[in-house]
Formats: structure tokens, sequence, C-alpha cells
């Protein structure tokens, strides 16, 4: 369990990214933070790591304070996938994987053994063991990138937007993929993203982020649809008046009668 | 044409090309300079052009000092070090370390600091400490551009290694200085010859440590797990 306690940040610079924010991220499930650019997403997803301090509050995992533990090891203990991959460029696919379980210790053969399977996990061909992360498309790179979040077997996985630079075809896949895999592993994860569709395929439970790291309004998919908090979060959803859809023959049309989907 | 081929004779001549005052011992002196400088110029330039470059802190005080270095006449500081610290090596190699050090410390420091910040913040997510982030993930990817600086710093000191001789060290300039004296052209114009040798063979010698550092890494890099 992760749990922001009154957590706010404001940069060097004055910039108020998060303010007196409160949240409880369930165990074993994926709990989606969603908002525009700059609401201060990964400001919040960075605390938990220890990657940013928070300049009020506490994050707390498992009821303990993250301040109180050593920021190396307790990178090591969750797993972080960001949005351009942030492979090491110089390593191959195997060692990129290999990363954390070397840093703790593991024997690099073993070690690289277990990324092989990984790749299995994710869907990736082992072929592409020895490749360099240039050698990639957009997709397998972030594929290599979740399963080296999952390297170290951690209980804790942050997503920062991990799969908004791929195209809506392989983002899809992508996305079916987290699922089974979260079907077989149980992970907490955090996830950020800023697309309200990615938010409700995923999310067990959805945290709308407002301007200022503020909550607009949590709750599970379902929940947050049927009963929006205000207008911001009818608007985010897309479920205002301007955009309300209706169903014409066996398309759906917005208001200005573009088809937008198709009914089955 | 008559000087090249003086030249020519003049290395060719054992009595010129032998002994301890023999062109292939002032050779070899003369790239023992070159390395001396520049690896002491390593020794101080890498360790803190890696601390400023992981660091991105001095980075100012770093540029304007290179700067500031690049701009001193190397011949006034031999003739000033020679003044102050008499006859010998010990002036003339300060000055070829001071005349090293921005090429090693530019190419140190922007080989780190140019690391891709995507890179560098995974290492750091990921729970490398900063010593494996500046080990393991910014040096080997600056090490081409820190090759770069070292191959250049190598060649403006064999290049100037040559005033060694204007305070009475040894080095090829001995001949060049004792042909502008005695005004044997011949003897001036065959000791830079091969000074310019030298350069070629030492750059091509780089270039070649380049390409198989490019090569076993792909993305130009020295290490891998
Ligand atoms: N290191 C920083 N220094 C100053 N301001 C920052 C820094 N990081 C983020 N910000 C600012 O804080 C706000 C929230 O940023 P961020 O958490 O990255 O938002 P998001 O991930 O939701 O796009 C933005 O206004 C951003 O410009
Ligand atoms: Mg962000």
């Amino acid at each position: 369990m992760i749990e922001f306690r009154n957590v706010s940040k404001s940069y060097d610079d004055g910039t108020l990214a998060v303010s007196d924010l409160s949240l409880i991220a369930a165990s074993h499930e994926i709990t989606v933070l969603v908002g525009s650019s700059g609401c201060g997403k990964t400001t919040l997803l960075r605390m938990v790591n220890r990657l940013v301090t928070p300049t009020s509050g506490q994050v707390l995992i498992d009821d303990v304070d993250v301040a109180d533990r050593n920021p190396v090891e307790l990178r090591r203990s969750i797993g972080y996938v960001m949005q351009n991959s942030g492979l090491l460029p110089h390593r191959t696919t195997v060692d990129n994987i290999a990363t954390v379980p070397v840093l703790q210790g593991t024997p690099a053969r073993e070690a690289r053994q277990r990324a092989v399977d990984l790749m299995e996990t994710v869907g990736l061909d082992p072929s592409m063991a020895r490749r360099y992360p240039w050698q990639l498309s957009g997709g397998q790179q972030q594929r290599v990138g979740v399963a080296r979040g999952l390297a170290a077997d951690p209980n804790i996985l942050l997503m920062d937007e991990p799969f908004g630079a791929v195209d809506p075809i392989v983002r899809a896949d992508l996305q079916r993929e987290l699922l089974r895999i979260q079907g077989e592993l149980g992970k907490t994860i955090l996830f950020v993203t800023h697309d309200i569709a990615e938010a409700i395929t995923l999310g067990d439970k959805i945290v709308i982020v407002a301007t200022g790291g503020r909550i607009a309004q949590q709750g599970t998919p379902e929940e947050i649809m049927a009963d929006p908090a205000d207008d911001f979060v009818t608007s985010f959803l897309g479920l205002d008046e301007a955009r309300a859809l209706h169903v014409s023959g066996r398309l759906v049309v917005d208001p200005t009668g573009r088809p937008v989907g198709r009914l089955a | 044409m008559n000087f090249l081929v003086a030249a020519w004779e003049w290395l060719a001549d054992p009595v010129n090309a032998s002994g301890p005052s023999g062109w292939g011992a002032r050779t070899v002196e003369h790239l023992w300079y070159t390395a001396l400088a520049t690896v002491i110029a390593c020794l101080i330039g890498i360790p803190l052009g890696y601390a400023v470059g992981h660091s991105h802190r001095f980075r100012t005080f770093i540029v304007s000092s290179t700067g500031a270095a690049r701009a001193l006449p190397t011949l006034g500081v031999v003739t000033l070090f020679g003044l102050l610290l008499g006859i010998g090596l010990e002036a003339p190699m300060l000055a070829f370390v001071l005349l090293a050090l921005p090429s090693v410390l530019a190419g140190a420091y922007a080989g780190v600091e140019g690391a891709p910040r995507d890179a560098v913040d995974a290492a750091r997510a990921m729970g490398m400490t900063e010593w494996q982030i500046l080990f393991r993930v910014e040096a080997p990817l600056g090490m081409p551009l820190l090759l770069g600086g070292i191959r250049s710093a190598t060649l403006q000191v064999l290049a100037t290694a040559t005033l060694a001789a204007y305070v009475g060290a040894g080095g090829l300039g001995r001949f060049l200085f004792l042909g502008l004296k005695t005004q044997n052209y011949a003897m001036m114009l065959a000791s830079s010859l091969v000074v310019v040798g030298l350069a070629i063979a030492v750059d091509l010698a780089f270039e070649i440590v380049d390409r198989l550092v490019r090569r076993s890494f792909p993305t130009g890099v020295g290490a891998a797990v």
C-alpha cells in the first residue's frame, strides 16, 4: 500500500506542483493518476522512490515513511518505467533488463538468464536479446522498459506515461499485455497517463488530478463515469454537452455528425 | 627540393641518427615528454571534468578557465616558468600540461555532461549510486568525447614539445634550435619532418583506438555490465 499524506511540492523556482494531496493506492491494484500535462503527476510518482522530496507531508509504503529509508535501496526495490524507455544506450536488451539484479549482486549469468525469461513475459522475441536500444522499435523499447522494471521482482511498479510515445495500435497491445502480466503477478502499480481512455482501460482505481496537484475525483472507472464530481471532471472525461455522442443508425456520431465509432 | 634532399640525407646519416643525442634517441625523448604531459593532464583533467560534468556545477568556471588557458602563448609560459624554475624539464613540462589540460578537461566534461538525461535519470531511478551513475553510465557514454579531447591534447603537446629544448631540455626541438643557431637548415627541416611524421602516426593510432571503441560498443562506449 502506498499512502500520500498531505504532500505538497513547490520547486525552487516557486512552481507549486502538488498542494496538500492525500491518496492511498491499494496493494495489488493498478491506481492510475490521470490529468493534463504539467498537473504534477510525475512529481507525485517520483516522491514514492525519493527522486523528488516533498516540501511537506509524507509518502508511506506499508506504513513506513520513505524518508526513513535509504534512497538507493528503496529505488532498487521499486520498479520504474518511464516514457522514453530510459534504456541505457550502451547496453544490450538483456543487460538493460538485468541492471537492477546485477546492482543487487546477482551473478551476471543468472541475471541474464532471468532477463531472457522476462523478455518472453513481456512478449519480446529472444532474438532481440543482443540488440542495442537504438536497434529496437519504440514499442519494443517500451517492452524492454517494462521487463527491466519487473526484473528485481519488486512489489511496487511506478509507470510514468510508459506507452505515451507509441502509436495507438501498439499502445493497445501494450495495455493488454500489462493487464495480462498484472493478472499473473498482482503488483502494486502506480500508473501515470494524460489519456483518460488509457486510465479507464487499465485502472482498478482512477485518480483525476487537476492543475496544481489537486485531486479532482477518485474512484473506480465506473464510479467516475457514472457520477463526475464537477464540470472539470465532466469535461476531462469528454462527457460535456459539446462532445455528447448520439447513435445514428449503426454509427455513433459526435454533435457535428462526424462518426466516431460503430455499435457492435 | 634541395632542402628536402639535404634533410633526407641528414636523417639517413647514421652519425645523426644514432647515439644518445641522435635523432632516434631524441624522438623517443620527444614522445616521452608528450606522453608524460598528456598523462599528467589526464590525471588532473579527467577527475575534474567528471566532477563538473556529473554535478552540473561550476560549469562556467570550467568553460572560462579552459578558454583562458587556451589563450596562453606557450612559448611565453615556457619562458616564464624557465625563469622561475631554471633550466631543465620542469618548466616546459608544466607548460605542456597547461597546454594539454583544456582539451582533456573539455572532453571529460562534455562527455559526461552530454550523456542522455533520460538514461541518467533512469539509472538513478533504478537505484544506482552517484558513483555507479558516473562510472557505469556517464563515463562509458562520454568515452568518444573524452578520447577526442585526449587526442587533440596529445597532438598539441607533440607539436609544441620542441620548445622543451628552448630551456635546455631534450626532444626533437634540440635540432631546431641548434639548426637555427648554426644556420643548418637541413637539420631544422629534418627534425620538423620527424615531428610531422610523429603527429601523423599518433593521430592514426588514436583513429584506430577510436574505431575499436566504437565498433565493440555500437553507441561508441567503453564498458558493459
Ligand atoms: N525540477 C523542476 N523544477 C521546477 N519546476 C518543475 C520541475 N519539475 C516539474 N516542474 C513543474 O511542476 C509542474 C508539475 O510537473 P510534472 O510533475 O512533471 O507534471 P506532469 O507529469 O503532470 O506533466 C509543472 O508546472 C512543471 O513545470
Ligand atoms: Mg509527467
